[in-house]
């Protein structure tokens, strides 16, 4: 468990973080909270020359109003995300699912932009992102641009980030009178989902009004689960009727056959675990 | 407490006491010595290179491109050390005509299992020694893997070791009377002939500290001092003397604070012989530290087993017979007691019934796989597992309660002491009495009209309630049992009390606690025997220098044998003391009372001297009785001449979740019985982590191997470990039976709780989902087989 040697560097602001990683070109790395990129260096099987660390990088850290949006920093730890009174109030979703992202000594650590960036479809939060049509605010050589959640996650372990360009935060839009859940199926406490059903819903007049569905580890990204989307769309917000729409939560997904679960459990894992997230979303 | 344990001699004062653990303050903050915070002037850091094929033969190693790196000081595969690297041992012949290859500590042509170890890289640090593997070349010619058990039995099967003919280790045999006669009474009287196979599959121990090995050498002496994070420094040092050839006494073995073993650092190891020589030839001290993925890979693995079971018994439910029949992976080579760790099992499939007749045996089989060795129970979870499936399954067949059926069958409290089928003599217990507290404390019948009103509504959860009422055997071992099991060595234990001038003890035991807490345990039993306070006693241990003789820890042995053997030590020191004392206090030896720390004058109560006084006096030798030496030091050497057989009564309510295949375990009770007790706090800790570890086997822990043989569940992202939360809240109560083997009545309690929680929780699981047609589940049950079990059943019911 002995990483290859790299150079390190650490800048405190995102130009000299820029900068740091367009020196180093294709053989750097970013360093965020290390939780996924340490590991790969122990086990070898990532050799970067050069990790950049963002940790001295202050400006990336915290939540900021920005009215009818937050802006994450890419550098908030998840502990902080969590107990953030601003995520909490305006995209609780975000705090339910970083809750049970691993364990306390990885949330102490671990990144919210970190996370993100890694790209892992097995991750809580990138099918968040994608449930809550987020954008992600990247910084590179060529000034700042922002990218849709759902254009975000290209390929397992893969983001549509371009060589050279840091993320910086997350925008996310506030959801007012909305209800979400979270829900994750996994075997230990520290463990990946299996499958993780991430859901924002609106209700009015006992009926389901809207509603967002992120699925997590059920394919090579983050994907919504449109056609459940469409079919709670305008019906009862009773049990029978959601878990009635979530029987299509599988559609158009491609999960992963591994230890952990076949590709038909986790189908079938995804319809009942949405059916129950739509419920305790919609608080019924 | 349903029974009270016997009174013994003296004031208790310690005995008994909750007293948090004395080494726990240097262990939890890390203020101590483990092997890898070590460092000696001039140290070096040893890499080691791994097979990466389950199976190859090494047609080309070339080792000199690794000389090149940064920082290399030397570099060398298997060749360089053929010669004087002997075979690591197998101490457990356990037939004679057993098969045993040799197990070289670096593989010279042929890798039988991915891990094995190939070449070294010695370096100036670790970094650079990592770096430099990767220069190494190697060529394999791969042959082809041996996973299935079955398979590798078969006619033309590929062979692990080619030169042995045969992947067949040995077979074992064990009749104890008439079992067809009891087979063939059941068949005639309309009684019952059950058969099942039940699934051992591998766990990989996962102590928290990896192993590690420091060799320091003192070329011009010949010396070597090795430190090791082992179970075993004792035996350790023998066992290198023998395979090195560096003899005995230049040897010294220090295991320092050591983190967890759970049996998987009771063997000698490739790293630690290829430590001493590398140090050796070298001149220069030298460390190994294992990974994290080394560990999985390279250390031993426990479990691993098919069970065949066949339990004959009449309509009514008397047990007959019992048939089992094993096929046990010993993976790619003999380690130190891989043979002999299906036998330790096989005296405990009986359990706590009687029978009349019992048919053991089993196969050894080589696989390419990492070589299997004891793990926490070592045997005795594997044949609990077995019979408590079992009478849980025959319960269902005869249509009779399980705890009826078990209350029919095992041995009443009355009958002790009892002999069993399998040839042991039970001394004591009550599992009247742990389970009728157990049953009580559950909530048996509540629970089971909650199972059935779920049943009913088809409730999406269903219920299911476990039993699991084991016995085992440990305290190992009775010399002359081992003696007549082949087993290489002996089984007694050491202890050295020591009076200090100021009349502080220094007590050396031969045990080696990894996380036990022997410190403090043995302390509180030093500060009854001699009467003085608990912090004046110490206690020294893992240093063949200091504590020059021992047998070591594993087995839940260190309090059944070595705590007994300090406590003979002490009465010698009193014996010594009283003489002392009567002569300063001016009377016969036998009107010399002692208790609580004081000696007295029968009669005369006035007229008294503590042992600190006796001790001082004794120090100071100004004034001693004819003839006594001026020493209050005492050894013993305690040979049990049993196992203790601690019980327990462990019921299980978990909730299966029919929807995903989740199970959640919603009450577990667990009264336990091991004699009497030392320290409750310490007793209770082995008794949790006992049943998280056997938990984990029921729920979540696989070695799994894809079809090339390489390890899949390497890290511990695929291997799961259970985490706190994952772990429910567990009731605890204790019956005390003491024992009437050992002056203090105590049994040891280290591995009971793992023995006795498998089977209680997959029987659990199995009895939520009966009525769907589910009547096993593979371990782990992970909530995918569960799933699938149903729908399998639904499937075939349909």
């Amino acid at each position: 468990m002995i990483p290859a040697q790299f150079e390190y560097t650490a800048p405190t602001t995102v130009d000299e973080a820029v900068s740091a990683l367009a020196q180093g070109g294709e053989e750097a790395k970013v360093l965020a909270g290390g939780q996924s990129l340490m590991p790969l260096l122990r086990l070898r099987l990532a050799y970067p020359e050069l990790l950049v660390d963002l940790n001295r990088v202050a400006e990336l850290r915290g939540v900021r109003d920005e009215g009818d949006s937050l802006v994450i920093g890419a550098m908030t730890t998840h502990h902080t995300v969590v107990r953030d009174p601003l995520v909490n109030q305006h995209c609780a979703l975000i705090a339910l699912a970083t809750a049970t992202v691993a364990d306390p000594a990885v949330r102490h650590r671990g990144t919210f932009g970190g996370s993100l960036a890694h790209a892992d479809p097995a991750g809580d939060l990138p099918a968040v992102t994608v449930a809550l049509d987020a954008e992600m605010i990247a910084t590179g050589p060529n000034g700042q641009r922002t990218i849709p959640a759902g254009e975000f996650f290209a390929d397992y372990l893969t983001s549509t980030l371009q060589p050279g360009e840091i993320l910086v935060g997350v925008r996310v839009p506030k959801l007012a009178g909305w209800g979400f859940h979270y829900e994750k199926f996994n075997r230990v406490a520290q463990a990946w989902a299996v499958v993780g059903v991430a859901a924002a819903v609106r209700r009015a007049n006992g009926n389901i009004a809207e509603a967002r569905v992120g699925l997590t580890n059920m394919g090579a990204t983050p994907v919504r689960a449109r056609a459940v989307e469409s079919a709670v769309q305008g019906t009862q917000a009773a049990p029978a009727a959601l878990h009635e729409a979530a029987s299509q939560a599988a559609e158009g997904t491609h999960p992963p056959s591994d230890l952990h679960g076949q590709a038909d459990y986790r189908r079938h894992l995804a319809q009942v675990l949405t059916g129950r997230a739509l419920a305790a979303a919609a608080r019924v | 407490m349903t029974e009270q344990a016997q009174a013994t001699p003296g004031a208790a004062k310690e005995i008994g006491a909750r007293r948090a653990r004395k080494e726990d303050a240097r262990l939890i903050t890390g203020q101590t010595r483990w092997t890898d915070s070590i460092q000696v002037p001039g140290l070096l850091q040893m890499a080691v290179l791994r097979s990466p094929m389950a199976h190859a033969r090494i047609t080309r190693i070339d080792v000199s491109p690794a000389l090149d790196r940064p920082g290399v000081l030397a570099a060398f595969s298997g060749r360089d050390f053929a010669d004087e690297q002997g075979s690591l041992p197998c101490a457990w012949p356990v037939t004679e005509d057993m098969a045993q290859p040799p197990n070289p500590p670096l593989a010279v042509d042929e890798v039988r299992y991915a891990g094995d170890a190939v070449a070294v890289v010695v370096a100036r640090d670790r970094y650079s020694a990592a770096d430099a593997l990767e220069a190494i070349e190697i060529d394999y010619e791969p042959l082809p893997p041996v996973l299935d058990l079955e398979e590798a039995l078969a006619d033309g099967a590929p062979l692990v070791h080619s030169d042995l003919g045969t992947n067949k280790c040995y077979d074992f045999h064990m009749p104890a009377g008439d079992y067809q006669a009891a087979r063939d009474r059941a068949q005639a009287e309309g009684g019952i002939v059950m058969k099942r196979r039940y699934l051992q599959q591998r766990l990989q121990p996962s102590a928290m500290e990896p192993r590690a090995v420091v060799v320091e050498p003192i070329a011009a002496a010949g010396e070597f001092t090795l430190y090791s994070a082992t179970q075993i420094p004792h035996i350790l040092r023998l066992l290198l003397a023998m395979t090195t050839g560096v003899p005995e006494h230049k040897i010294r073995v220090v295991a320092p604070d050591v983190g967890g073993g759970f049996g998987s650092k009771l063997n000698l190891y490739a790293e630690e012989s290829i430590a001493l020589l590398v140090a050796r030839r070298l001149g220069r001290p030298v460390k190994w530290t294992e990974s994290r993925s080394e560990n999985y890979q390279a250390t031993i693995h426990g479990r691993g087993q098919i069970q065949d079971i066949e339990v004959a018994a009449t309509r009514e439910g008397r047990l007959l017979g019992l048939k089992v029949s094993l096929v046990a992976d010993m993976g790619a080579y003999l380690q130190l007691i891989t043979p002999g760790v299906p036998l330790l099992g096989a005296f405990m499939y009986p359990g706590i019934y009687k029978m009349d007749a019992y048919d053991f045996s089993c196969t050894g089989v080589f696989t390419t796989k990492t070589p299997t060795d004891a793990y926490r129970g070592a045997g005795r979870p594997e044949a609990t597992y077995a019979i408590e499936r079992a009478m849980d399954d025959l319960a269902q067949e005869l249509g009779i309660d399980p705890i009826e059926l078990r209350r029919q069958n095992w041995i009443r409290h009355e009958e002790f002491p009892f002999d069993t089928i399998a040839g042991l003599t039970y001394d004591s217990g009550n599992y009247e009495a742990a389970t009728d507290e157990a049953l009580r404390l559950f909530g048996y019948e509540e629970l089971r009209r909650e199972q059935a009103e779920r049943r009913d509504r088809g409730d999406p959860v269903q219920l299911g309630i476990g039993i699991s009422i084991y016995t085992e055997m440990c305290g190992i071992a009775p010399s002359r049992v081992l003696g007549s099991l082949s087993f290489g060595g002996g089984g007694w234990e050491y202890a050295s009390v020591r009076m200090l001038p100021t009349g502080k003890v220094e007590v050396v035991t031969g045990a080696s606690p990894h996380g036990q807490g022997h410190d403090t345990t043995f302390s509180q039993i030093v500060a009854d025997a001699l009467g003085v306070p608990f912090d004046d006693v110490e206690l020294i241990h893992g240093d063949t220098k200091s504590s020059h003789k021992g047998l070591d820890t594993y087995g839940s042995r260190s309090l059944a044998v070595g705590g007994i053997a300090i406590t003979q030590a002490c009465g010698r020191v009193i014996e010594k003391a009283r003489k002392v004392a009567a002569h300063l206090l001016e009377a016969a030896d036998t009107d010399i009372e002692f208790s609580g720390g004081t000696f007295r004058v029968r009669g005369a109560p006035e007229s008294a001297k503590t042992i600190q006084e006796v001790v001082l006096a004794t120090h100071l030798a100004h004034d001693m009785p004819e003839g006594v030496e001026p020493s209050l030091d005492a050894d013993a050497t305690f040979d049990p001449e049993n196992f203790s057989f601690p019980h327990g009564s462990h019921l299980v309510a978990a909730e299966v979740d029919t929807q995903t295949g989740f199970t959640k375990i919603r009450s577990y009770v667990a009264v336990d019985d091991c004699g009497r007790v030392i320290n409750p706090l310490v007793v209770e800790g082995q008794v949790v982590g006992g049943i998280a570890q056997g938990l984990a086997q029921a729920l979540y822990e696989e070695a799994t191997y894809d079809a090339d043989g390489n390890l899949t569940s390497g890290t511990l992202a695929d291997y799961l470990v259970p985490a706190a939360p994952d772990v429910p809240e567990i009731t605890m109560a204790r019956t005390e039976t003491p024992a009437t083997t050992n002056p203090l009545g105590v049994k040891g309690i280290g591995e009971a709780g793992t023995i006795g929680s498998t089977p209680a929780v997959v029987n659990a699981i199995v009895d939520a989902l009966r009525h769907l047609g589910v009547d096993d589940v593979d371990m782990p049950c992970t909530p995918e087989r569960v799933w699938r079990a149903i729908q399998e059943s639904s499937a075939a019911s349909a």
